[in-house]
């Protein structure tokens, strides 16, 4: 079995499981964070399919703004609520120890493998899915529905602005 | 064919797996959120076969339209959630078998 397939098999176990905890959890925050996990998953496999661009974009655009504005709305409307759990007993020693893990390898990365940070080259610009790549086919043959796109956000905002601004009046 | 050194139809049976879970999930909940959350994911799983398609052809039209539907997806999440909203005003719940009357 070749170290591809191990990844992908993880990735896509990752992928079902968080999409399924999205499903079939029953409070929309425990939801909306399943579905974080997943979108995080999903951009893994669009760096496997050499598209690293994108990859980031689905990083930034679903998982930064769409879901946050998810985990806003659902905390604004107040509709679910979680219930006070007791904090778990083993989470705290268990945080320190992975901080110190983490700082050991970092530090121990620093002082004893300066080869690893030394090569650095600059990634290549010509190579399938590169951002410059994408950009110079985005504005060039799709520069019409690049536009468009701006239209329609546009006409997105000023709809959402409508909807919910309150009328002259009104009360709570 | 092959992407990397996997089979490009491993990529687009996770495709439709998760496009499927999200059709259940449409199916199955009635929080009006979740329904929505579920939309979310089926549109992942077509940007997906969308970016594995890309890399069968060696094209980049594939990932330029999923650039597309992102930007698609984000006006729908914000209009779509400002309707919750508006709904949640008038009705106090966001449960879809609530929503049975045109008039709020």
């Amino acid at each position: 079995m070749s170290i591809d397939l191990i990844l992908f098999l993880v990735l896509a176990l990752v992928a079902v499981a968080t999409a399924l905890g999205m499903l079939f959890s029953r409070n929309a925050v425990y939801s909306a964070l399943f579905l974080v996990l997943n979108f995080a998953t999903v951009a893994v496999f669009y760096v496997l399919l050499s598209a690293p661009f994108i990859a980031l974009t689905q990083i930034t655009v679903y998982a930064g703004a769409i879901m946050v504005l998810f985990l806003f709305v659902i905390m604004l409307l107040g509709a679910e609520r979680l219930p006070a759990s007791p904090a778990l007993p083993w989470q705290r020693p268990l945080a320190i120890f992975l901080a110190l893990v983490l700082i050991a390898e970092t530090g121990y990365l620093l002082l004893f493998r300066q080869a690893v940070t030394a090569t650095v080259s600059l990634p290549q610009t010509d190579v399938f899915g590169s951002p410059s790549q994408v950009g110079t086919a985005l504005f060039n043959q799709y520069l019409l529905p690049f536009e468009v796109t701006s239209v329609l956000l546009l006409s997105a905002m000023v709809g959402v602005i409508v909807l919910t601004v309150r009328k002259k009046g009104e009360r709570e | 064919m092959m992407a990397g050194t996997l089979p490009i139809s491993y990529y687009l049976g996770l495709s439709a797996l998760l496009f499927t879970l999200g059709v259940l999930g449409v199916l199955i909940r009635r929080n009006a959120l979740v329904i929505f959350m579920s939309v979310e994911l089926m549109l992942n799983a077509g940007n997906l076969a969308f970016v594995a398609f890309a890399r069968m052809y060696d094209m980049l039209n594939g990932q330029i339209f999923v650039f597309f539907v992102m930007a698609v997806a984000a006006a729908e999440v914000a209009v779509g959630l400002a309707l919750i909203v508006a709904i949640f005003k008038t009705k106090r719940s966001i449960d879809v078998d609530q929503m049975n009357s045109l008039k709020g």
